[in-house]
């Protein structure tokens, strides 16, 4: 009667149908490194690009991470990029203002300082989404639009458009450096995929965070506090991206306003390709690492063949349709 | 409804009022002739989008895409005009049905792929526009003919003191427009079908309405009119920019909703958004003239847009 | 006029595993009143969504209207042969006026361009004084109550010139004289030739106005009989296969402990003056039509929309509940009206759905939910509810209405409640589950937990509760023990006779 998942850790088919979007992903990425190997052997698989591409991804991926979680609550974050990119200049403003030439110690405890300090600007903005969203009741398209606006807008007006840069050795080694043979920054979004999806499957707040994505009001009728589980969801994303706008101002050297703008469409595509249902409730951080990893190599080759970044990016809104098609096709033959 | 609604659209002109003292107070060059001229001009085009975005908003939808449709619709124009020898009429005809084309795309998307239209037109803005610079590498067009970048005043006059004054083109497509609108959505059949699907579309199936239809329509018209619009928007400035109508969705879609529309559909009012607009418009102008850094531009614009669209949702909360 | 309008042959209709219709045949006479009888669950109302189009039979199906073989009906060619659905969720436009939601019928017809204002007027004008209603056309109706909007369905069917009207449970909302209009204008529209086709699962109603009868049980058809051939009680056999008998409960319970208590609890526009008391171990029903203020005095229990003025006494104490989490604590649960939409998260598990109340105790020491713990909760209730289900990793949408709602219960259940507020539970239940549920409710009441049961069905409160409050535009107008009254009684109460304020 329950689910016997022991006797069946084997039996393929059983496996596909716990969750066939992982498999799907899993076959999709395999294929996709056969098709590699084949047309373009050794000039896209190499232990270069895969260091290259480990350094890439995790800004994006972490990123990735603070979208899908206010999906999954059947909202939005559309201010990832310019949360980030505050909290990057944040950060930067303290270590170049702080860190000077002639300073005696070191500058550790204040990248500790510039580092938290980021991440506190980002937590408070995901708070106020959260507060907009859940206690004001503004839809968190409009809501996560108007402050992508401020929050662009401050980081204009204290940067006046320029880049702030510079930053001690100390730090470009979060962006650059590597442990045990693994760049940092891959450990670091490793580190964050595994404890986000701990806490989205086995904490209240997660499995919370997926009922209210399916449907709020349910989900009220039995007391659970959609209010403040939303801004929890809210401020976690902000935190995301806080952290990862650690890593991008590390492996930039700089913190700007407008920085990485086109990401946010590839988060999108990320979160919906690795299983993210648009309208709430569904989705698993696994699929969406698989996802990941697809499209950085899909990136790369696009790189690697000299494609245009527009028409990359024009390609990555198609990819999305595309997604969304097969999506429809595949839960109606269910 | 209707009363508290009135008593919104009210409160929104009393703002508008109230930033017009202060702005003709504050400063010399506000309150005249030329100024006002001029923020009309400039803010047709927004106003053109607007009122598109307004239908699509009633309707339930929601549309981020229009924008990309105005660049594409301005390549196209530009070379009709300049390799194809067209004229005004020929360029309005090209850009508008490029802009009904891609419109219905984004239609038959959202209507077939049955996912939030949202995160559809994200998709088709990117697609649409990446390729578009793509394929004309971004380039500014300047080398319209003559007549072209004469021709952007319609009735034009000169006074008595030696100044030229005229109504341009883009300003008198704008009043169309919003006339337009008006009728469409207060004296057709479709106008009332695309409230009444709003406001809930399992009704309207069971009302036999055609959604398939009505979703195309409402998507093409904002495409239409982003089209159009465009060609006012090159009138005005004499050439083809391509990165200066992507990013502002956000001001389209804040100036409906600041004029009473609501993102879950059914409501909203041509009055509205073009107070909404006009709102934007002041704000902005009144910032520049009184010589308020462009820094702060867009971090006023967002607080406007963020107090506002809280106390609508405030209220329709409380209300509930 | 003894030809058939409707005829439909071999009519079924699959969801998932569940059989909704089961090779119905059903035909209607054009001109008569025709009564389609059954309970909830039987498939009624998936019958009309077929005959408006909204919904495809299975393959085999034959639909013939006016002897004309329709090989797939859509909605539009539905309202374009003159078929006219009041629907049961009514289906109105909110945003827009009275005025217009009674003229959208035509504006389906298409054809007409432009809106034409006056005459919109005028037909509104027309169909509301036929109705013989007090509406306001120019009023949103968004802002009209539930049984008011129920008449601005009803007048835009009347609006048109349909051939057959089906009205779907039109009476649910509507008080004595409301009733009486609407059947003077039923036999209005049979003298004009018009069919109507009055769906109802209320015995009174379908004897008073119907000719011939069309009874479905469990989606399949049962009879078709004249008015003549069949009386309460056979109906009530026929739709329920069952000699129903059903004993009043006969217990003393005044004599236990108070539970709850409630003091001249009011609020504006929803309720007044709510005095009553709830002992350990007693079943109490609140009997009243919709828009009597009975869900919104529950809503008020549960923490969800506080009082203006009045007392709440728990076990002699007084509460202020802000949020329903507060009521939760203190030890009520409340199983809504609404199972779809505030009942159950549909698309997510049975286990997540089971156990949605009481995630804080089942985590771990590394404050992390105990999986196996969690199973084995949901595994006890599963047992103790007898739940009919294949896994609980399942979407809780894939059982049956029966089912769904002990899984509302086992969730409630779950935080050792002392009351629980039951509202319409039995709503969408089949004839076994309802049984089942009712056995259910009894055994917690031999375990001192307190109900109340909130119901406009009249054998449900009359059959299962110790005492009864009857609510009426926000009063409890009377009270009354099980056997002081029939169940002729009770129904007529609880429809009143439209006299009130």
């Amino acid at each position: 009667m329950l689910n016997n998942n022991d006797n069946n850790l084997f039996n393929i088919r059983s496996i596909y149908q716990k969750d066939p979007t992982l498999s799907i992903l899993v076959i999709a990425l395999l294929f996709i490194i056969l098709l590699l190997f084949v047309f373009f052997p050794g000039k896209v698989l190499t232990a270069n690009n895969f260091e290259s591409m480990a350094f890439q991804l995790p800004e994006l991926g972490i990123l990735s991470l603070a979208i899908m979680i206010t999906m999954l609550s059947g909202g939005i974050n559309l201010s990832i990029i310019a949360t980030a990119n505050m909290a990057g200049i944040v950060s930067a403003f303290i270590m170049t203002r702080m860190i000077t030439e002639s300073m005696t110690g070191s500058p550790i405890p204040i990248i500790l300082l510039a580092i938290l300090a980021g991440w506190l600007v980002s937590v408070l903005i995901g708070i106020f989404n959260g507060v907009l969203i859940a206690y004001i009741g503004v839809s968190p398209i409009l809501a996560t639009l108007g402050t992508m606006t401020l929050v662009g807008g401050i980081s204009i007006l204290v940067t006046k458009g320029y880049v702030v840069s510079g930053f001690p050795e100390e730090y470009q080694y979060i962006g650059n450096g590597i442990f045990l043979g693994i760049p940092i920054p891959f450990l670091i979004f490793l580190g964050l995929a595994i404890l986000v999806s701990i806490l989205l499957r086995r904490t209240p707040f997660g499995i919370a965070n997926y009922l209210i994505g399916s449907n709020e009001t349910a989900t009220r009728f039995s007391g659970i506090n959609v209010n403040r589980t939303l801004v929890i969801t809210y401020a976690l994303s902000g935190l995301l991206c806080g952290i990862a706008s650690t890593i991008m101002i590390s492996r930039f050297n700089s913190a700007k306003a407008g920085y990485a703008s086109s990401y946010l469409l590839i988060t999108i595509l990320i979160s919906v390709l690795g299983g993210v249902d648009p309208y709430g409730g569904f989705g698993r951080i696994g699929g969406l690492v698989l996802a990941l990893f697809i499209l950085q190599l899909v990136s790369s080759t696009f790189n690697f063949l000299g494609l245009s970044a527009h028409l990359t990016i024009a390609i990555w809104g198609l990819l999305l349709l595309i997604t969304i098609g097969l999506r429809n096709i595949k839960s109606t033959s269910i | 409804m209707s009363k508290i609604f009135k008593k919104f659209e009210f409160f929104l002109f009393l703002v508008i009022l109230a930033l017009i003292v202060f702005f003709s107070f504050s400063t010399e060059n506000f309150f005249t002739l030329e100024n006002l001229l001029d923020l009309l001009i400039s803010y047709s085009f927004l106003g053109i989008m607007a009122a598109g975005m307004l239908v699509v908003l009633i309707s339930g939808g929601i549309d981020l895409s229009f924008t990309a449709i105005a660049t594409v619709a301005q390549y196209i124009m530009a070379i009709n005009i300049i390799d194809y020898s067209g004229n005004l009429f020929s360029a309005f005809l090209v850009a508008g049905i490029i802009g009904i084309v891609l419109g219905s795309t984004n239609a038959l998307l959202i209507y077939y792929l049955k996912a939030p239209a949202m995160i559809i037109t994200i998709a088709t803005l990117n697609l649409f526009y990446g390729f578009t610079i793509f394929i004309t590498r971004g380039r500014w067009i300047y080398n319209f003919p003559d007549w072209f970048n004469q021709s952007h005043n319609v009735f034009s006059f000169t006074a008595a003191d030696g100044t030229y004054y005229g109504i341009p083109l883009p300003v008198i497509l704008l009043v169309l427009v919003f006339i337009l609108t008006y009728i469409i959505l207060n004296y057709t059949i479709l106008g009332r079908k695309i409230f009444a699907m709003g406001g809930n579309i399992e009704a309207a199936r069971r009302a036999g309405f055609n959604l398939l239809g009505l979703t195309i329509f409402v998507y093409s018209y904002i495409g239409f009119l982003s089209g159009i619009g465009s060609v006012g928007q090159v009138l005005i400035l004499h050439s083809v920019q391509p990165n200066a109508i992507v990013g502002r969705e956000l001001e389209v879609i804040a100036a409906t909703v600041l004029g009473g529309a609501s993102l879950a559909g059914g409501a909203g009012s041509v009055l509205g958004t073009a107070m909404g607009v006009a709102l934007l418009a002041i704000v902005w102008n009144g910032l520049i003239i009184m010589g308020v850094s462009s820094y702060w531009h867009k971090l006023i614009i967002g607080l406007i847009i963020i107090c506002s669209v809280g106390i609508n949702a405030y209220n329709r909360k409380r209300n509930a | 006029m003894n030809e058939e309008i409707l005829t439909m042959h071999n009519i079924s209709k699959n969801y998932g595993g569940v059989h909704a219709l089961k090779s119905v045949d059903f035909s209607i006479k054009k001109g008569e009143v025709h009564c389609l009888v059954g309970e909830n669950g039987s498939g009624k109302s998936t019958l009309i969504k077929i005959i408006s189009g909204v919904v495809q039979p299975e393959r085999g199906a034959e639909i013939i209207i006016n002897h004309q073989k329709e090989n797939h009906l859509t909605p539009i060619k539905s309202i374009q042969k003159g078929i006219q659905v009041i629907y049961q969720d009514l289906s109105v436009f909110p945003n827009l006026t009275v005025g217009e939601n009674i003229f959208m019928n035509y504006y389906a017809k298409g054809g007409i361009q432009w809106v034409d204002w006056k005459n919109i007027k005028n037909v509104a004008r027309e169909t509301i004084k036929k109705v013989k209603v007090n509406l306001d056309f120019n009023e949103t109706v968004g802002l009209l109550s539930i049984a008011d909007r129920q008449l601005v369905a009803i007048c835009r069917a009347i609006a048109t010139s349909a051939q057959l009207i089906i009205m779907d449970e039109p009476t649910s909302s509507l008080a004595r004289h409301e009733i009486d209009a609407l059947f003077s204008v039923i036999q209005q529209l049979r003298s004009a030739g018009i069919t109507v086709l009055f769906v109802s699962h209320k015995l009174d109603e379908v004897m008073e106005i119907s000719e011939r009868v069309t009874v479905l049980r469990d989606g399949s058809k049962v009879g078709l009989f004249k008015r003549s051939e069949i009386d309460d009680k056979k109906l009530s056999y026929l739709m329920t296969g069952k000699e129903f008998v059903q004993e009043k409960l006969s217990e003393k319970v005044e004599n236990k402990k108070t539970l709850l208590e409630v003091k001249n609890l009011s609020k504006k526009n929803e309720y007044k003056d709510i005095n009553f008391k709830l002992h350990q171990g007693e079943i109490l029903g609140i009997a009243g039509m919709i828009g009597s203020g009975r869900t919104e005095l529950a809503f008020s229990l549960f923490g969800m929309n506080p009082p203006n003025h009045g007392q709440i006494l728990l076990e002699g104490k007084q509460v202020y509940f802000k949020s329903n989490e507060s009521a939760i604590e203190a030890g009520i649960g409340y199983v809504p009206e609404d199972r779809i939409e505030q009942g159950l998260i549909m698309e997510q598990t049975i286990k997540n759905n089971a156990t949605v109340t009481i995630f804080e105790k089942l985590l771990n020491h590394l404050k992390m939910i105990d999986q196996k713990k969690q199973q084995s909760t949901v595994q006890h209730w599963i047992d103790t509810l007898s739940i009919r289900t294949s896994s609980i990793e399942n979407p809780v949408k894939t059982l049956s209405g029966g089912n769904q709602q002990k899984i509302v219960l086992s969730k409630w259940l779950a935080t050792n409640p002392k009351i629980l507020i039951l509202d319409s539970p039995t709503v969408g239940v089949d004839i076994a589950a309802k049984n089942s549920l009712y056995q259910i409710m009894r055994e917690l009441s031999q375990q001192n937990i307190g109900i109340i049961l909130i119901s406009d069905e009249v054998p449900e409160i009359l059959y299962n509760c110790h005492y009864i409050l009857l609510m009426r535009k926000g009063r409890i107008v009377e009270t009354f023990q099980p056997e002081e009254v029939t169940e002729k009684e009770l129904n007529d109460k609880i429809i009143g006779d439209g006299q009130d304020e």
